[in-house]
């Protein structure tokens, strides 16, 4: 479980989190969804402590985050895994080497012992024959499925994901959704994903958080989103004509 | 107003190197991986170069023993003056400040490059979400690889700014061949050579931590990333020849 309490982050005295407050449940894939630009990047990176909150607080199962030392944010960095909207694999590294890099910095397994390690993730994600390929060399749905793997690697029990499907074509980015709720389940792992996308929403959305401009609007669950009052939220819903058709007929 | 803006900008820019030097300059976390990654960069920053400083030399030093044969033709002067002058141009200047500018423009772009690219697509944000310090992780072996290969670089330079300056003075019948071999060693100050590598050692630092400094605090695309490359290039030139100034100050007698 990790808590948000009252976060608030300004750049440079431009607030971007306004006292956005959450909860997101463990073995559930949580969903933080709004327009481009509404600060969802801004606050999975003050979760994870890439930024500091400007006030307020942050709890991984109850130890806070915020408060800890830097030793011991380091230290509880290793239970995290995230993958980033380009998913930001190492360019002068391998598939492999990307995948196996936590574990030549993390741990003292031998080689052999890395090697099964890493090719297990990269078939849990479905890859297979692609070890000694450069980033530049796959293609776009590849890249994410290699920053999954490499995110699982040390067998988190947070998993971080920014927009994991953006760039991607409807079918690919299905693929990627059920992916991560899959290993979520299977994991255990509480786990957040960032989306503008309303396929994912209606997809793989346990429990859903709506950002806009800064604040939180929102929350609940896929079954509620049609059916609540927010006008915001609506609009961001139905921006698209073909939810309108489907959900109002 | 100008110049109190360029003044708060120095001092921000100061603080913050500070800052981000004092996380470059922390041991590293494995070493295995560490000693990998410097010997990537030795390999890459210093043997990658030699081509460059080989080529450059060469011409310095024939240019330098031409126009210095074609200065001192003159009754009283003895030839061997000249290879005196190539050799403790290079010795004294050419082989450390200007070796370590080409440097500042070949491994300096490069390196801001690099590390500014790796900070727009979040590759350091990765490192550090894994708790790696990326400072540290990515700068270090920048700093140390070009530290430990760049005396060789201006060793290589100082002997084959001379060998250039014998061949031009022997093809073009300026300086025979015979006055330039006794004219390099007319002279020859030893300290000059020490002096050289402990300036070079110094420049390596200078641009590979001010090269990373840029990269590192790029934010925004590629275009930044070009902004950061340039400004790299530009500073650790300005900052290479402050220092050239000071340390000739403290070494030469
Ligand atoms: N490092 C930063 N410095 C200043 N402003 C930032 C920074 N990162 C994001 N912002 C601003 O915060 C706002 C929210 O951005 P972001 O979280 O990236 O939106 P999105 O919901 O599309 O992920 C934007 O207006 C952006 O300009
Ligand atoms: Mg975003």
């Amino acid at each position: 479980m990790i808590e948000a309490r009252n976060i608030f982050k300004s750049f440079e005295g431009k607030e971007v989190l306004k006292d956005v407050s959450a909860i997101f449940h463990k073995g559930k894939t949580n969903l933080i969804i709004g327009q481009s630009g509404s600060g969802k990047t801004v606050f999975l990176k003050t979760l994870v402590g890439l930024f500091e909150p400007s006030l307020g607080e942050i709890f991984y199962d109850s130890r806070n985050f915020t408060a800890m030392k830097n030793a011991d944010k380091i230290k509880l960095r290793q239970e995290i895994g995230m993958v980033f909207q380009g998913g930001a694999l190492f360019d002068s590294h391998t598939v492999e080497e990307n995948v196996r890099f936590p574990l030549d910095l993390f741990t003292s397994m031998s080689n052999e012992e890395k090697l099964d390690r890493t090719n297990f993730c990269l078939k849990r994600v479905n890859l297979v024959n692609v070890n000694h390929l450069f980033p530049s060399e796959i293609s776009g749905g590849m890249k994410k499925r290699v920053a999954i793997a490499r995110a699982i690697a040390l067998n988190p029990k947070y998993l971080f994901c920014d927009e994991p499907n953006s760039g991607l074509d409807p079918k690919t980015s299905i693929v990627i959704d059920e992916l991560i709720q899959e290993i979520t389940q299977e994991f255990d792992m509480t786990t957040i994903v960032n989306t503008h996308d309303m396929n994912s929403v209606m997809g793989i959305g346990e429990y859903i958080i709506f950002i806009y401009q800064g604040h939180k609007y929102w929350e609940g669950t896929s079954q509620d989103i049609f059916t609540c009052d927010n006008k915001e939220l609506n609009d961001f819903i139905f921006a698209s004509k073909m939810f309108q058709k489907m959900v109002r007929g | 107003m100008f110049f109190i803006l360029t003044f708060m900008g120095l001092f921000f820019h100061f603080g913050r190197y500070a800052v981000f030097m004092s996380r470059v300059l922390r041991r590293p976390e494995k070493h295995k991986v560490f000693f990998k990654q410097l010997f990537i960069e030795m390999d890459l920053l210093g043997i990658g170069s030699v081509g460059i400083v080989f080529i450059i030399s060469f011409f310095i030093g024939a240019v330098i023993t031409l126009q210095t044969a074609y200065n001192l033709d003159m009754p009283l002067i003895p030839t061997y003056a000249v290879p005196v002058a190539t050799r403790d141009s290079m010795l004294l200047e050419f082989s450390s400040t200007l070796v370590c500018l080409i440097l500042a423009g070949k491994v300096g772009s490069h390196i801001a490059s690099g590390i500014g690219t790796m900070r727009v697509t979040e590759q350091i944000d990765a490192l550090d979400v894994m708790g790696i310090n990326s400072a540290n992780y990515l700068v270090l072996p920048k700093v140390l690889g070009l530290m430990l290969t760049a005396p060789f670089l201006t060793v290589i330079s100082m002997g084959v700014g001379i060998f250039g300056g014998w061949i031009a003075g022997a093809a073009t019948g300026a300086v025979t061949s015979a006055d330039y071999l006794q004219g390099i060693l007319y002279a020859f100050v030893p300290y000059y050579i020490f002096y050289s590598v402990v300036k070079t050692i110094i420049f390596a630092f200078i641009l590979t931590s001010i090269a990373g400094y840029y990269g590192y605090h790029t934010s925004g695309g590629s275009l930044e990333v070009g902004h950061s490359s340039t400004k790299a290039v530009v500073m650790s030139c300005i900052y290479i020849l402050i220092f050239d100034l000071i340390l000739t100050q403290l070494l030469l007698p």
